[in-house]
């Protein structure tokens, strides 16, 4: 599809840094839950972003696309193209939700819809600061919710990867996370040694070019799987194994070494 | 019903390969195609530096194919060289696609790619300067830069052409001049979209080149033409997404074909793809070396009754 253009009913400021853009796309894009849409600034760039409500999407200005997407106002208009990817799958009725500063984007509206259809839905949700706290009233409504700042300005001082120790991860019939990828990477070590990463799903953050499966540039080792098409939701134990957490590739698809 | 080929100085087990540019920036993902069925993949076009490709939008599906201006995005072939390895383990031949601004370029590349089941050099690339289709319309660049990879590495060397020049033919023969053992033809059509809403061009790149179903039946005339003019083996790609497909480039003239976009519909395409040939050799009773260059023959034969 050719990006369809979308007018900006509602610019909502999240935090200093995230902003959530409400969109006129209510008659055609029927997102779900961790699927997400190519975003085109035009004249700069054309980037991957969550779907944080059916209409809408929560973006961190983090360079240039983002920092062009912050100067648009309501009215204004962004090129859409889209719903991709394959979303979050709902399993069982009591899940747990570990979300990571904008990684709410796709995980907010899992809360709530899990929350609607009866699901018993809890979260752990970590920022670095209280200034970049956001979705608390979405998460709340959702279900109990445990928050969590690395410098303790608000909830529990430390990481979101800390509010599992005190939890019964056993009793819950699924595990969501998104987040930056070290957090997701200790929370899918925690799981692991639990014998959980059978039962989690993590959507996960590669470099798109096409965003429609063709092109690879998001292609993640060892099988090959595409973030763009056969993700960006995978399961725990497809991860494993894989480059999460130790390498990711840019523009040119050279390897990046994440911390080591 | 046998699908092995020999084309371009290769064995496949069967004529269907993976076009340069897709799913071919990591080792993980061409191993995983050759799983899913390919005869040969054909990894992303490398050069000899990292280059992160033009701005986004840089591939849209349209209403009759798909445009792309990737830029030849690649982390240098001394970077690539960890995935060629892990690409070699597909248990396929692993055509290496180069480019290079000039000779020593394209020689610099291939040597720095040792391990390649065969190179294919991009000089057909229609939007990035100084690369690509600037070379390739020019029959003594083909050649000089045909004959520098030639004499560097002792595996098979193709050459891809682009089907925007006035005649087709004329670069295919240099190619052979320089020592080619196969063309591939084609690389996209130079092309381009405009959102009708604000008026941009689409593509980060403005401009870029078509491929898919669209281009078909450009590509097919491309193959029946250098089939005519050439000695050297003719492997064609454009728009081929079923068996149907790859029969009518077959009888055009193609030794063997590449697919690329018709990815987009599912990976299955290459085992669907042979298994559709399988059934229609057997249907008609043939072999897949009947049925290269096939409308040839039959031209000639009407020919020969008036
Ligand atoms: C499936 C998916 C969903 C996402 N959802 C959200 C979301 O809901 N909210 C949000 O704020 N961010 C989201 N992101 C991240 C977002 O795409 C990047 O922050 C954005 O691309 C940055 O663009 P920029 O030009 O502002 O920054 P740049 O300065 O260009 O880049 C900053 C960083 O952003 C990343 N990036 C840049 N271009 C791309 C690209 N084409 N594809 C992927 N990553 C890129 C790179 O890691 C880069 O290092 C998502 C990413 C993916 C892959
Ligand atoms: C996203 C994309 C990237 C491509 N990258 C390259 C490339 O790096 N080198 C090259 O020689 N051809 C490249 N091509 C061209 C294809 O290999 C092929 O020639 C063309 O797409 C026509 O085949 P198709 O219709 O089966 O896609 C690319 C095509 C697409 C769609
Ligand atoms: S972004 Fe092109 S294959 Fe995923």
């Amino acid at each position: 599809m050719r990006p369809i253009s979308a007018k900006i009913l509602k610019v909502i400021d999240e935090t200093p840094t995230i902003k959530t853009f409400r969109l006129d796309t209510a008659g055609w894009l029927k997102g779900k839950p961790g699927q997400f849409v190519m975003v085109w600034a035009r004249g700069v760039d054309e980037v991957p972003m969550a779907l944080s409500y059916e209409d809408g999407i929560t973006v961190q200005r983090v360079g240039e696309a983002t920092e062009a997407m912050f100067r648009l106002k309501e009215g204004d208009t962004l090129g859409i193209r889209g719903p991709y990817g394959n979303g979050w799958e709902l399993v069982g009725d009591n899940i747990l939700i570990i979300s990571g500063g904008v990684g709410s984007a796709p995980l907010a509206p899992l809360a709530e819809k899990a929350a609607a259809i009866g699901v018993q839905v809890t979260v752990l949700a970590g920022y670095r600061t209280k200034e970049e706290v956001h979705f608390e009233t979405r998460y709340r409504k959702a279900g109990k919710t445990l928050i969590s700042t690395d410098d303790g300005s608000y909830g529990h001082k430390g990481f979101v990867t800390d509010l599992m120790r005190d939890i019964d991860l056993s009793m819950y019939t699924q595990i969501y996370c998104c987040g930056p990828e070290k957090m997701m990477y200790r929370v899918l070590g925690i799981l692991d040694g639990h014998k959980m990463a059978d039962r989690s799903q993590f959507s996960l953050q590669r470099h798109m070019k096409c965003g429609i499966g063709v092109c690879g540039s998001c292609c993640i080792d060892p099988d090959g799987l595409r973030v763009c098409r056969d993700g960006p939701v995978f399961r725990g134990d497809t991860l494993i194994s894989s480059e999460l957490g130790r390498y990711a590739r840019d523009g040119s698809g050279r390897r990046l070494k994440l911390w080591l | 019903m046998r699908l092995t080929v020999e084309a371009g100085g290769l064995t496949l087990q069967n004529p269907t390969i993976l076009a340069a540019g897709i799913l071919g920036t990591t080792g993980a993902s061409l191993k995983r195609v050759a799983s899913m069925g390919a005869g040969a993949v054909v990894t992303k076009s490398i050069g000899v530096e990292p280059r992160y490709g033009h701005p986004n939008p840089s591939m849209i599906k349209l209403e009759c194919g798909y445009i792309n201006a990737m830029g030849l995005p690649n982390p240098s072939y001394r970077e690539f060289l960890q995935e060629l390895e892990v690409a070699r383990q597909a248990g396929v031949p692993v055509i290496a696609s180069i480019f290079g601004a000039n000779e020593a370029e394209f020689r610099e590349v291939a040597e720095g790619l040792p391990g390649a089941s065969a190179y294919e050099l991009n000089v057909s690339c229609p939007h990035a300067k100084g690369y690509g289709m600037q070379l390739g319309t020019d029959p003594a660049l083909v050649e000089a830069v045909t004959r520098a990879v030639k004499g560097a590495v002792d595996v098979p060397v193709w050459v891809k052409l682009t089907p925007n020049v006035t005649d087709i033919t004329a670069i295919g023969r240099a190619a052979q001049d320089g020592g080619a053992d196969a063309v591939v033809a084609i690389n996209t059509v130079k092309a381009m979209t405009i959102d009708i809403d604000s008026g941009y061009p689409i593509l980060g790149n403005i401009s870029g080149g078509l491929s898919g179903p669209a281009i078909k039946p450009i590509a097919v005339k491309c193959v029946y033409e250098l089939y005519e003019a050439l000695d050297i083996p003719v492997i064609g790609v454009g728009g081929i997404s079923n068996w149907a497909d790859a029969v009518e480039f077959l009888m055009a003239g193609a030794s063997a074909v590449e697919i690329g976009s018709a990815v987009y519909d599912g990976l299955e395409v290459f085992a669907s793809v042979s298994m559709g040939l399988s059934d229609y050799l057997e249907r008609k009773n043939m072999k897949l070396e009947d049925l290269v260059g096939l409308s040839h023959r039959v031209v000639k034969h009407e020919a020969h009754k008036c």
